[in-house]
């Protein structure tokens, strides 16, 4: 690696960097603290402005250098995160996205809190939010710190470190600054960028390979190493039952979490109706699933054009395999059109991590002080009460250094899959809870209570207790060896988990359920009848 | 056009002269709720003791325009999100069980695997597309009419005191 892209990507990211910040400064003139317009940008985005600032806190990291990594040194099996991440949108789409615009406010545990006793069901549902956000954000700073190892020239702790940082505190800027306001407008900057570039290097990829799929998919599949193999699946998830499991586990996590993502419920309130949230979920459909399509000519392309074992040797998770790959299209080593792309590529992904990261923390710090904070405020009633802005503010302060510690201690770990273990816990948690109280007539407390510990609780222990924390080489703690649950994603356990263990919370209640909130939920949640 | 529709939606929020008044009034932590509802309505001097919005809201869903409006959602998304589960584990069970199978060459490199994975975009564009199209035609405009129906039941509960 040459000394010019560098120069150029930090060039082109500064230029990012001040862009947003100017957009932050922007946004955010004359504009007072009220808690409608720091958690949802006053309500007033079009569908088409949500729906790319979905589209843009969607469409991660994990996905453009993770999900291209792993088709690149797995072929097929990388595939099914494209599949799953894009078939999960239907969940959102149907049940989730209008009924949650018409019943919340600003967070997940509206919806659920407006039919309960709401103390408990609000500590629950913030606590299982948090949780899902901090894993999350963990992903994107790997994700970060691996993009800067690539571009410092993968020596450079330091280096990697200090961008971890740096990412973090940059973030926490924009959102304690602009609010929704301004974090929606990175997302939809960002996804343009995201979606011209990966645009750019799909049509450079074919036209390498004439316009032809199959040569490239031949080509790839001889380079890899692995021959026709390499297009069919089991080359990572084949073998004992244990990795197939392993793979349906995934599979599930990956189609149910997105509805249960903290930040992208919190999308769904910054439109004005439920009719407007549809149709940004329907834009970024469109927007997710043709990303997701390009990611795959990528992925198969990186390994066609530069080989799984260049792309091992980089970075032995993959997660750089799409910026070696436009360094490769713009005419290799040494070549002016090498060090551009590169440059412009790396600076893309910046961008992207930054902008994630500044969704996810609003979300989080909307969780802490909406939910945890105004209900553990309201039994204390000793000292100054502070606006829920402020204590947002400071949130998304606290929830940056968690983020910034967990992102340094993982950071060899695969960005797709970390983000897999986030969906698991947000399918485990937060999507029981989410249906049972917009469909279940006889839906308790207890039992929403119930299943978001019940789901949360197991997910979490059988992650740390999982290989990807300790007993292989692999592993968080490779010294440390309590691993015992052999599956890498808990979601085929947890998941099930918290849908019983609400049903169960539900049976065994005294509580009878409210006749009358029920059915000013289903009013509300098909007609918007009062919404916010 | 989407740009278009973006608009009225946003103007249709400002034509309703209830926005506010209901928005405080539901899922909130910090008093403001309280605020608007319980302090009492003096200069409406003695109105008649309406429902209560509990009652408004039962009432409402027992009408046969919210049934209609609930059944027409129902009807839709009910079967279409089990036939998206089901094709889409039967992709991820038949990517582990039968390896062989997904590995049959179709045309060429490409694979069945390939061409299910490839299925699977297609049948999320079509089914949004459905859905979307559904919605509009079948349910919006009975369910706007729902909600300002609603919104004008409970206004004059509100008004009258009866609050909740």
């Amino acid at each position: 690696m040459n000394h010019g892209h560098e120069t150029l990507a930090l060039l082109l990211f500064s230029a990012f960097v001040a862009t947003t910040l100017a957009i932050t400064t922007w946004v955010s003139r004359n504009r007072h603290g009220s808690a409608e317009e720091f958690y949802v940008g006053g309500r007033l985005f079009s569908p088409m402005e949500n729906g790319f600032a979905i589209a843009g806190d969607y469409m991660s990291a994990a996905s453009f250098l993770g999900i291209s990594g792993l088709i690149a040194l797995y072929g097929y099996d990388g595939m099914l995160y494209s599949v799953g991440f894009l078939v999960a949108w239907l969940v959102v789409l149907f049940l989730v996205a209008e009924l949650v615009r018409n019943c919340g406010r600003f967070t997940l545990a509206d919806v659920v809190a407006s039919r309960m006793s709401e103390r408990p069901v609000r500590i629950a549902a913030g606590t299982s939010s948090v949780t899902v956000s901090v894993l999350y954000l963990v992903a994107q700073m790997v994700g970060a710190g691996s993009l800067v190892g690539l571009l410092l020239g993968g020596s450079s702790g330091a280096a990697q470190t200090w961008t971890v940082v740096g990412v973090g505190a940059l973030m926490v800027v924009y959102v304690t600054l602009g609010g929704m306001r301004a974090t929606t407008w990175i997302q939809i900057v960002k996804a343009v960028l995201l979606m011209a570039g990966a645009l750019a290097l799909t049509v450079l990829v074919l036209v390498r390979f004439g316009g032809d799929f199959n040569q490239l998919l031949t080509t790839a599949a001889a380079r890899s190493g692995h021959g026709l193999d390499f297009l069919a699946p089991g080359l990572r998830y084949g073998g004992d039952w244990t990795a197939r499991l392993d793979f349906i586990s995934l599979g599930l996590a990956l189609v149910l979490g997105t509805a249960g993502l903290p930040h992208i419920l919190s999308r769904f309130y910054t439109v004005p109706t439920a009719r407007a949230a549809r149709r940004s979920v329907v834009w970024s459909i469109g927007l997710i699933g043709s990303f997701y399509l390009m990611t795959i000519v990528l992925g198969f392309g990186a390994a066609a054009l530069l080989g799984s074992d260049t792309v091992r040797a980089s970075n032995a998770a993959g997660n750089t395999a799409v910026p070696l790959l436009a360094h490769d299209l713009g005419g290799g080593a040494g070549s002016a059109g090498g060090t551009v792309l590169f440059a412009v590529v790396a600076a893309i992904a910046f961008a992207t991590i930054l902008a994630v990261v500044a969704g996810i923390t609003l979300a989080s710090s909307a969780s802490v002080a909406h939910d945890l904070y105004a209900s553990l405020r309201s039994r204390s009633k000793r000292g100054k009460p502070y606006s829920e802005v402020a204590v947002a503010r400071v949130a998304a302060g606290g929830i940056g250094v968690v983020a910034i510690a967990l992102g340094l201690l993982a950071k060899d770990l695969n960005v797709a899959f970390l983000v897999g273990l986030a969906f698991a816990v947000a399918a485990s948690a937060n999507l029981p809870v989410l249906l049972y109280s917009l469909f279940w007539r006889g839906f308790t407390t207890r039992g929403a209570v119930w299943s978001v510990y019940g789901g949360l609780v197991p997910a979490v222990l059988l992650v740390i207790v999982s290989p990807v924390v300790s007993g292989s080489p692999e592993s968080l703690f490779p010294g440390a060896d309590f691993q015992f649950f052999p599956l890498q994603n808990p979601g085929l356990v947890s998941i099930p988990l918290g849908f019983l263990a609400g049903w169960l919370g539900t049976v065994t209640s005294h509580e009878v359920p409210d006749a009358a909130k029920h059915a000013e939920t289903e009013v509300r949640s098909l007609t918007g009848a009062g919404a916010a | 056009m989407d740009k278009h529709e973006g608009r009225d939606a946003a103007a249709m929020r400002f034509d309703d002269p209830w926005y506010d008044a209901l928005a405080s009034g539901w899922g909130e932590l910090d008093g403001t709720a309280a605020r608007s509802s319980a302090v009492p309505q003096q200069s409406h001097a003695a109105p008649e003791r309406g429902p209560s919005a509990a009652e408004i809201y039962l009432e409402v869903q027992a009408s046969p325009a919210f049934q209609q409006v609930r059944g027409r959602y129902r009807r839709f998304v009910v079967p279409a999100t089990l036939a998206f589960l089901a094709w889409y584990v039967a992709y991820v069970v038949a990517a582990t069980a039968a390896p062989g199978l997904m590995a049959r060459p179709v045309a060429g490199a490409v694979n069945v695997a390939m061409v299910a994975g490839l299925g699977q975009f297609l049948s999320t564009f079509l089914l949004t597309w459905a859905y979307a199209r559904h919605a509009r035609l079948r349910r919006d405009r009975a369910a706007l009419e729902l909600r300002w129906d609603t919104q004008e039941l409970t206004r004059l509960t509100e008004v009258g005191g009866g609050g909740r």
